[in-house]
């Protein structure tokens, strides 16, 4: 066979078992995240067969996957969205920064993996996955609930958190000195600033450049400027995921809605290939030694997680029931843990050891997400029960 | 009546109200255009017993489910001695199947037929040349004694 029919039959083995994986993971209800980890971790490096001959494709596939993560998350939530959501929850913002992020930096330091390190692991810890989040409360038909407006806002903020925290890891990661630090907090601010007053004054005309009526016209224009932007981002050193967020911000009304309806599944094919890749370059044989930290990482942030829904959900005077619905509500983690373990990893600043905790730590949130926001309700109502004195 | 206006970044928006019984109802508009119906528990008025998907075929005929007697409503207040009623056109009247015109309920009683509703969509102004089928509701407007005589005239021809 000849080298170009075996990527095909490669990449296509590895698509429609994606594809499989996908259907199944939908089916017991939880998110695909996890067995699309476990689908890279299998083949690959240290895995049970090594691919080769596709690894240039899946590469920049995977690297195509962030940029669309990203830019999705910007287009997710209007600029006013963005601005009211600080004004309104920066309390339980930064309750759960607080909260979420120490425990990941604790563990990070712990190792002995540096301040870098600790700084890629608070992130890993501290983002919630708005993905599965979303998807979880629409299936359990919580959307008209009092205490979804108080989720939805959380991740509001977590999001603009992204967009500080990430040109910071990144020149950090770069082996920039305190001074660059201060600078990219510095330039990051300015930068999300400045595209926050040109989303709410000029968005038409950022919106103007993409929009176009053809779909095929529109889709080539967003995911050129997507990945010029970020290819340039990248190059100034300030990450291409950075660059793809901003644009998604800028870009804004109906041309946002339909940017997100067109770059959707493309998304999902190049997100599902991103999250192989990670697996790939993962040893699994890494994974074992860390399992221990990233199991008590796990119980530490579920907690903290719940108490972070909990404090935020009792500001806005919801029952004792709807603030444990709203803690156990974001307990996932997901898509932007391995975004930010991926960026740590590639770097080769941080031990590899950061992906197995990274990964570990995904496959288990991922899982357990889904499954307290579920089992939440049954068990704070006979937790209510049993502590009512009897009559 | 209070309709609480809550952003739903990333979804839509939830627009709801507390009924007299106390249950909170409302609707959710999703940034695509479609509708949930939403309804609180009444155990716990913070979540919600239903979240029913709504086309936007099906959210116009729930509408008009319930906004038909409010417009006969605002009828009876805008003018006053001008009455108006919602005569049923029952299957099997001889005017099931024969068009408007050929009741001549203008000329036999002075009444005008303003709408007609027909599963749950409102036809307005109909013309006399529409059809009428048994099921209709006729929303019609004229004085009392020629309201009367047209339900006479809808029942046995």
């Amino acid at each position: 066979m000849h080298g170009s029919a075996i990527s095909l039959i490669e990449l296509g083995a590895v698509f429609f078992g994606l594809g499989v994986l996908g259907r199944l993971a939908w089916r017991i209800g939880v998110s695909p995240i996890p067995l699309y980890l476990l689908g890279g971790l299998a083949f690959g490096s240290g895995g049970l067969v090594p691919l080769e001959g596709i690894d240039g494709f899946t590469d920049i596939a995977g690297e195509i996957g962030v940029v669309l993560l990203l830019l999705l998350l910007g287009l997710e939530y209007s600029a006013a969205e963005l601005v009211t959501g600080l004004r309104r929850s920066w309390l339980a913002g930064l309750v759960d920064i607080v909260l979420n992020a120490v425990p990941g930096a604790a563990v990070a330091l712990l190792l002995g993996w540096g301040p870098v390190g600790a700084l890629a692991m608070a992130g890993v810890t501290y983002i919630s996955s708005s993905g599965i989040i979303a998807k979880v409360l629409g299936d359990l038909g919580r959307l008209g609930n009092r205490e979804t407006p108080v989720v939805l806002s959380i991740l509001v903020f977590e999001d603009l958190a992204m967009a500080v925290y990430l040109p910071i890891l990144t020149a950090l990661l770069a082996g920039a000195t305190l001074l660059g630090g201060l600078t990219a907090v510095g330039v990051s601010l300015l930068a999300i600033t400045v595209v926050l007053l040109v989303a709410l004054r000029f968005g038409r005309y950022v919106s103007m450049i993409v929009d176009s009526p053809e779909p095929e016209v529109f889709l080539l224009r967003v995911l050129g400027a997507a990945l010029l932007v970020a290819g340039v981002a990248s190059q100034l050193q300030v990450s291409a995921a950075v660059g793809a967020f901003l644009l998604g911000i800028a870009i804004s009304g109906s041309t946002a809605e339909n940017a997100t309806k067109l770059l959707e599944p493309l998304r999902d094919l190049f997100a599902a290939m991103f999250f192989v890749v990670f697996g790939l370059n993962t040893d699994p044989k890494t994974i074992p030694p860390v399992l221990g930290f990233a199991i008590g990482l796990a119980v530490v942030t579920t907690v903290t997680k719940i108490a972070t829904g909990w404090f935020a959900a009792k500001r806005q005077g919801i029952s004792r029931l709807g603030r444990a619905r709203a803690g156990a509500a974001l307990v996932a983690r997901g898509e932007f843990s391995i975004v930010i373990a991926g960026l740590a990893v590639s770097t080769g600043a941080v031990p590899d050891e950061l992906a197995a905790l990274a990964t570990a730590y995904v496959l288990l949130m991922a899982i357990l997400g889904p499954v307290a926001a579920r089992v939440v309700e049954p068990v704070a109502r006979a937790v209510q029960r049993k502590t009512r004195p009897a009559v | 009546m209070n309709v609480e206006v809550t952003p739903l970044p990333g979804i839509g928006t939830r627009q709801d109200f507390e009924s007299r019984s106390g249950r909170r109802i409302g609707v959710i508009t999703h940034r695509d255009g479609h509708f949930d119906l939403i309804v609180s528990k009444a155990d716990d008025p913070d979540s919600c017993a239903a979240s029913i998907p709504l086309t936007v075929e099906e959210s116009a005929a729930l509408a008009n489910l319930l906004g038909a007697p409010s417009l006969v409503a605002q009828l009876r207040e805008q003018a006053t001695g001008v009455n108006t009623r919602q005569l049923p056109l029952a299957p099997g009247s001889p005017f099931d199947g024969r068009t408007l015109g050929d009741t001549a309920l203008r000329t036999r009683t002075a009444v005008s037929v303003v709408a007609v509703v027909r599963a749950g969509t409102v036809h307005p102004s109909p013309r006399p040349d529409f059809v009428l089928g048994g099921g209709d509701m006729l929303v019609t407007v004229g004085t009392t004694d020629g309201l009367a005589l047209a339900a006479d005239v809808l029942d046995r021809g």
